[in-house]
């Protein structure tokens, strides 16, 4: 257990922490985005955009994410897009986890009742409006639960990134093996790591939750 | 409370039944985003081919038999793995499911913690890890486990949240009868639970498929890893055909996963007649 | 009932498109990457010993197995090659292994290659995963933790690989700031770090030769050996530098307790080179890459 405070192990150990972390951040932003992008366009009056968010999730929710990997990785530098690897993992996963935002958003919406978007619209406000001030605040509380469940998973995920060239946590255990540690005390730190983000995530929620949480 | 103008209920919600004005201003948006959609498609398109990425010789080689056998014996050895971890992932989130809901408390704090443990870490730092420590010379068994050991985390929480979903009164009434408690759970509460979270089973048995390709990592030869090697191991020196063979193995991990999905509707559908056919016999 | 019934039949078009698609005929074999058509050296055969004894746990067991597990690279030209159409494997490395296999009793027909990148080479040894492994595998002390080396039976030196018309690389001291890619787990990395570049890391050179050819990375350093196998293999679009900046001794990587095992490996190695099959093999293999065969090196017996 004790290798990690020798020969500057820690910092390495450190660095892949944050870059977990930062990756995983920057990730969650683009899925929050893109995902709610893609349940307004599922719900939207427009047949070319609902076509396109139903396309667009069949396909990221079954390609398994190191498919995804490669598909970003190797296929974009031939369209002649130039990222960083941190930016092609967080595009990869952001794009693969927008696909699960957008189903919980949409069934989050599903719940809000039906007289809530009817009043919003019998006082005139537009499908945006109705969307953006009325049914998706509602719809945040309900979906907070199974959303929760769609961040703990993405930290978990981003390890893939560690086999395409992003130094995180993953990379910092290939590199800890390869220097001869016991793999026991390599996956006891690494589980810690984990365990720790997991857990702030899941704290996370429980705090939104009791913000959000209104007397019914 | 019947609103007949609007087509679906999801979309029916938001926005009204458009009248001429806004059915103009839709089908604009429409063409336009069609276009969008189109221009972007045509784009990638044409930058692809630019690069060569459609040149007959990428694709070549997909044509010899013996990478078509590779890539079919990939595939069973992708199903072989995935019908191992969910058979062992059922078992094992029934076994920790019912240790979660024990009365005893240490069985129910140390399957508590299992669970949690489990939900937390990454896939693919435990395979590895297993693959390491204990399978070096059985990689496919570092992945079964890998996943029947997530796996069987995530269906203990959903068969749990499921007994609980249960109504109470069912419980209740079995404890009146006199039954023990095993009887209630095996007899009464699990085959409830199971029915209603069956859906939710195996959309959880999909994402299982889906994380078999992580076994490439730890030279088990599955699917993705048969890809890898087509990619990384060209029959001419036309370059690296990855984009080809994404777009073969992509497709089919989708056709894969699309087929257990609509096993998951027939299921849910099935279950569902016979439920109908129990309530009208009992009437 | 009905829509049960068009499920159903939607199922069984869904499985006969699939089986159908798979019956595309094809013609395996046809293999193209030995390049240099019959003007090539031919490669040597190797007599297969028959009554060997050696004193070695991981030999009994690939004895009575009746199939000896060499773990190798698949995706080098000229040193560690599979053919995926037909399934042959061809290179120096593989020579080498097939030469050491022949001393040990076993036929080429009895190997079993075994696909490895360069991070999984450790474990694969220590648990017994194979019996050795031939691929480009230096030797060094830190490996010497967990697995032992028999050879060395090549010398490579560290180099870069380049676009063609690169003029701006010239060796390891211009690479401050460029983007370089070299394999996970491999000594590479630790030599190329005191240059100062960026650094992009994937499980195999092939992933980093495509990463060259799309213009992600600036350069590719690992051995020479393996870069000029790549250079030639994509002949006009890449060059080699030619300035190695380290020593790379090549050697079979196999069970650290093992120590008859490794004798019989490095009598073997010995054997070969003394009779002209080392040579044969070099010039039918990474000497097609235009390298004159260099003097076999020395063995470090230890």
């Amino acid at each position: 257990m004790g290798f990690l405070f020798e020969d500057g192990n820690f910092a390495l150990f450190r660095d892949g922490f944050l870059q977990t972390i930062e990756l995983s951040a920057l990730s969650a932003l683009l899925a929050l985005l893109l995902g709610t992008l893609l349940a307004a366009f599922r719900v939207s009056p427009v047949p070319v955009l609902r076509a396109f968010g139903t396309g667009w999730v069949t396909i990221f929710r079954n390609t398994p994410l190191t498919v995804l990997f490669f598909a970003v990785t190797f296929g974009l530098p031939p369209l002649g897009v130039h990222f960083s690897h941190l930016v092609f993992a967080v595009l990869a996963l952001g794009s693969y986890t927008a696909a699960f935002v957008c189903e919980v958003l949409r069934s989050g919406i599903n719940t809000v009742p039906i007289g809530q978007a009817e009043a919003a619209r019998s006082l005139g406000l537009t499908f945006g409006q109705t969307l953006t001030q009325v049914v998706l605040p509602q719809a945040a509380r309900t979906v907070l639960a199974p959303m929760s469940s769609v961040f703990i998973a993405l930290p978990r995920n981003s390890a893939i990134a560690g086999a395409f060239s992003v130094s995180e946590l993953y990379s910092a255990q290939q590199t800890f093996s390869e220097r001869g540690y016991s793999i026991f005390a390599i996956f006891f730190w690494v589980a810690c790591a984990y365990l720790v983000i997991s857990a702030t995530v899941a704290l996370l929620f429980r705090f939104l939750e009791s913000r959000l949480a209104v007397a019914r | 409370m019947s609103k007949p103008f609007t087509r679906s209920t999801t979309a029916g919600v938001l926005f009204d039944a458009p009248g001429p004005k806004a059915r103009a201003r839709n089908r604009i948006f429409g063409v336009l985003s069609l276009l969008g959609i189109a221009g972007l498609l045509w784009y990638v398109f044409d930058a692809l081919n630019d690069n060569g990425q459609f040149d007959a010789a990428l694709w070549d080689v997909f044509q010899y038999t013996a990478i078509q056998q590779r890539i079919v014996d990939g595939l069973v050895s992708t199903l072989e793995a995935f019908g191992l971890a969910a058979v062992f992932s059922l078992v094992l989130g029934a076994l920790l499911a019912a240790g979660q809901l024990s009365e005893h408390k240490p069985v129910r704090w140390v399957c508590v913690s299992v669970v949690q443990f489990f939900r937390a870490m990454p896939l693919l730092i435990l395979i590895v890890a297993l693959y390491y420590a204990f399978f070096a010379k059985e990689p496919m068994w570092a992945l079964v486990l890998g996943l029947s050991l997530y796996n069987g985390s995530v269906q203990a929480e959903i068969i749990r949240s499921g007994v609980n979903a249960v109504p109470r009164g069912q419980g209740e009434a079995a404890y009146a009868l006199g039954m023990r408690k095993t009887q209630v759970m095996t007899g009464i509460l699990v085959p409830q639970a199971v029915r209603s979270m069956l859906p939710t089973m195996i959309g959880q048995l999909v994402v299982t498929l889906k994380d078999t390709s992580l076994g490439f990592i730890i030279t088990y030869h599955e699917l993705l890893f048969v890809g890898k090697a087509i990619a990384t191991q060209p029959l001419n020196s036309a370059g690296f055909p990855y984009i080809p063979v994404v777009l073969v193995i992509g497709p089919i991990y989708i056709a894969m996963c699309l087929l257990l999905t609509a096993l998951a509707r027939w299921i849910e559908a099935r279950g569902r007649r016979g439920a109908n056919r129990r309530t009208s016999a009992a009437a | 009932m009905r829509t049960r019934r068009t499920f159903a039949v939607a199922l069984c078009a869904i499985a006969l498109t699939a089986t159908a698609a798979c019956g595309k005929d094809g013609t395996p074999g046809a293999s193209n990457t030995s390049a240099g058509g019959s003007a090539a050296p031919a490669l040597p055969t190797y007599t297969v010993k028959t009554d060997v004894k050696v004193d070695s746990a991981v030999l009994a067991e690939a004895k009575k197995r009746g199939q000896l597990l060499i773990g190798a690279k698949s995706d080098q030209p000229f040193l560690g090659w599979e053919d995926l159409a037909s399934g042959d494997r061809s290179g120096f490395d593989i020579e080498i292994a097939k030469m050491v296999a022949a001393d040990l009793g076993f036929t080429p027909q009895q190997i079993k290659w075994q696909t490895l990148v360069s991070s999984q080479r450790e474990p694969a040894i220590s648990k017994g995963q194979i019996d050795f492994y031939v691929g480009t595998y230096s030797i060094n002390d830190e490996r010497k933790k967990s697995v032992s080396f028999a050879g060395p039976y090549y010398v490579a030196g560290q180099d870069l690989l380049v676009k063609a018309d690169n003029t701006t690389i010239t060796g390891p001291d211009s690479l401050n700031g460029k983007n370089v890619c070299t394999a996970t787990g491999s000594t590479s990395i630790k030599n190329i770090e005191k240059y100062s570049p960026k650094i992009t890391q994937f499980d195999t050179y092939s992933a980093c030769v495509e990463k060259l050819m799309s213009g992600e990375v600036d350069a590719v350093t690992t051995d020479d050996a393996i870069l000029k196998g790549y250079a030639s293999k994509y002949a006009p679009k890449l060059k080699v530098v030619g300035q190695p900046f380290t020593k790379e001794n090549y050697g079979v990587g196999l069970n650290k307790d093992d120590k008859a095992l490794r004798d019989a490996i490095s009598d073997a190695i010995k054997a070969h080179q003394d009779n002209g099959d080392w040579k044969k093999a070099y010039d039918a293999t990474l000497g097609l890459s235009g390298a004159v065969a260099p003097q076999p090196p020395a063995l470090d017996r230890y």
